[in-house]
């Protein structure tokens, strides 16, 4: 552990950025949102350590969604994308060596899933899940295709944007979070029950990617940048606490 | 004005739908060939040390059925109380149990099982000893951000009467959401309540 100051425990959650437990708009939240009031505690060890994963467990092609559950010579079938960002702090900075998990639908909009009904065809030479480990400076990357939009039982004619799930890991318990990724200059965003979740519209677009021409790769594949901000430390020098702890 | 503090805001969460398994369960979705074995799906193996526990449950919503599209995720200590991690900084963890674990559930009934350790104590900041507890962590379609809370054991009636959390817990008929039963040897049962008069308690940690 190479922090550069004294830490405390983790900063606490603010509750009215995210999305509220109970939103009658996404109607599976009514009967799946807690009613009672969440019992409030600072973070201890039992937060403030969190599983590691060695680099080993992770494929060659574990971040290359074109091709990780493809035949040989073949590919996923789709706009060819390359999402890539920094998972951080909220301090800034950059959380090295942490498991992203990302999974998504195929450029149909239909995922690989024995209770999906939606009736777009499945690729044969796509999956749809994949993973990397952040680098040094917290920077990870990944290939895919452009999922598509997709029908879901909600109100009789609700869309989800298209959209990449995203499950971090941070470096403690506490920073655990699995979000979405949405992409810019799709309409569908703010008519999606599942993102007016989100209370405010400056946090929606935390979850948009901009398309960033400077990191595609001409005559191959466009690029999408989508920054990651985890939960962040105190830092405090004064900390109530006995030495050691 | 004054000046502007720099914090980042936490990007906000957004639920982990209906198809959570196809990212963190790759294999047991039916997507195999991707990755080796699905994470957290073996917590110990045969040089693990400590005692050989089994915590099974359900997630249940607020009409009483089982959530059969749920991520269950567990953290705890090692059974000397050591956290398998970079910010442990009392001592070494046994290097033969990680310390977390995942489970999907079962496909027909929505069981969760967990093969692990029992946990040792863990102190509080202050210095005070916690009770062996394991932490919760519950995603499903749903539900819009993570839920964190913390099994206990019924087994540890005095360690639980002096846990500095559950002490703190002001209805007291509440304290029982958080106790694993003993369900038989080395097997405890742990379910899980979104709502009702049943409600687990969440953490806000």
């Amino acid at each position: 552990m190479a922090d550069d100051k004294p830490q405390g425990g983790y900063i606490q959650r603010d509750r009215n950025w995210h999305p509220p437990a109970y939103h009658p708009g996404y109607k599976t939240s009514v009967t799946r949102s807690p009613q009672k009031a969440l019992l409030s505690f600072p973070s201890s060890l039992s937060e403030e350590t969190g599983p590691v994963f060695s680099p080993s467990i992770i494929g060659a092609r574990d971040n290359d969604l074109l091709h990780n559950f493809a035949a040989d010579g073949e590919s996923a079938i789709g706009p060819r994308i390359l999402v890539y960002g920094q998972v951080r702090e909220q301090s800034g900075r950059g959380l090295p060596d942490t498991l992203v998990e990302v999974w998504q639908a195929n450029a149909g909009g239909r995922y690989r899933h024995q209770k999906e009904t939606y009736l777009a065809s499945l690729d044969p030479n796509f999956g749809g899940c994949g993973r990397c480990m952040t680098d040094a400076r917290g920077y990870y990357e990944f290939r895919s295709v452009m999922p598509g939009p997709y029908p879901w039982p909600n109100g009789v004619n609700d869309w989800r944007p298209s959209h990449i799930h995203f499950s971090l890991f941070g470096q403690a318990f506490a920073q655990r979070l699995i979000t979405q990724m949405y992409f810019e200059g799709d309409p569908l965003i703010w008519k999606c029950p599942i993102v007016n979740t989100i209370p405010s519209r400056q946090a929606v677009e935390d979850l948009i990617a901009p398309l960033d021409l400077n990191a595609t790769i001409p005559m191959d594949t466009l690029a999408y940048r989508f920054d990651i901000t985890l939960r962040g430390r105190r830092q405090t020098y004064f900390e109530n606490r006995p030495q050691g702890l | 004005m004054a000046q502007t503090l720099d914090y980042l805001n936490e990007s906000p969460s957004q639920t982990a739908g209906p198809y959570v398994h196809i990212g963190c369960t790759p294999n047991f979705s039916g997507i195999g060939g991707v990755y080796a074995e699905d994470p957290g799906s073996r917590m110990v193996n045969d040089k693990t040390l400590g005692e050989r526990i089994t915590i099974r449950g359900c997630v249940f919503d607020g009409v009483g059925a089982a959530l059969k599209d749920a991520l269950v995720e567990i953290w705890q200590a090692d059974a000397a109380g050591l956290y398998n991690s970079p910010r442990e900084n009392r001592g070494q963890a046994d290097p033969e149990f990680s310390g977390w674990g995942r489970s999907p559930g079962d496909m027909e009934s929505g069981e969760f099982v967990f093969e692990t350790v029992k946990p040792g104590a863990v102190p509080w900041p202050d210095g005070r000893m916690q009770a062996p507890h394991i932490t919760f962590w519950i995603v499903a379609r749903g539900i819009n951000l993570g839920l964190h809370t913390r099994l206990y054991f019924d087994d540890e009636k005095e360690a639980n009467a002096s846990d500095p959390i559950l002490m703190r817990i002001e209805h007291r008929q509440r304290v029982e959401t958080l106790i694993a039963k003993t369900e038989s040897s080395a097997t405890y049962r742990f379910d899980i309540h979104l709502q009702g008069s049943a409600e687990t308690i969440f953490f806000d940690i």
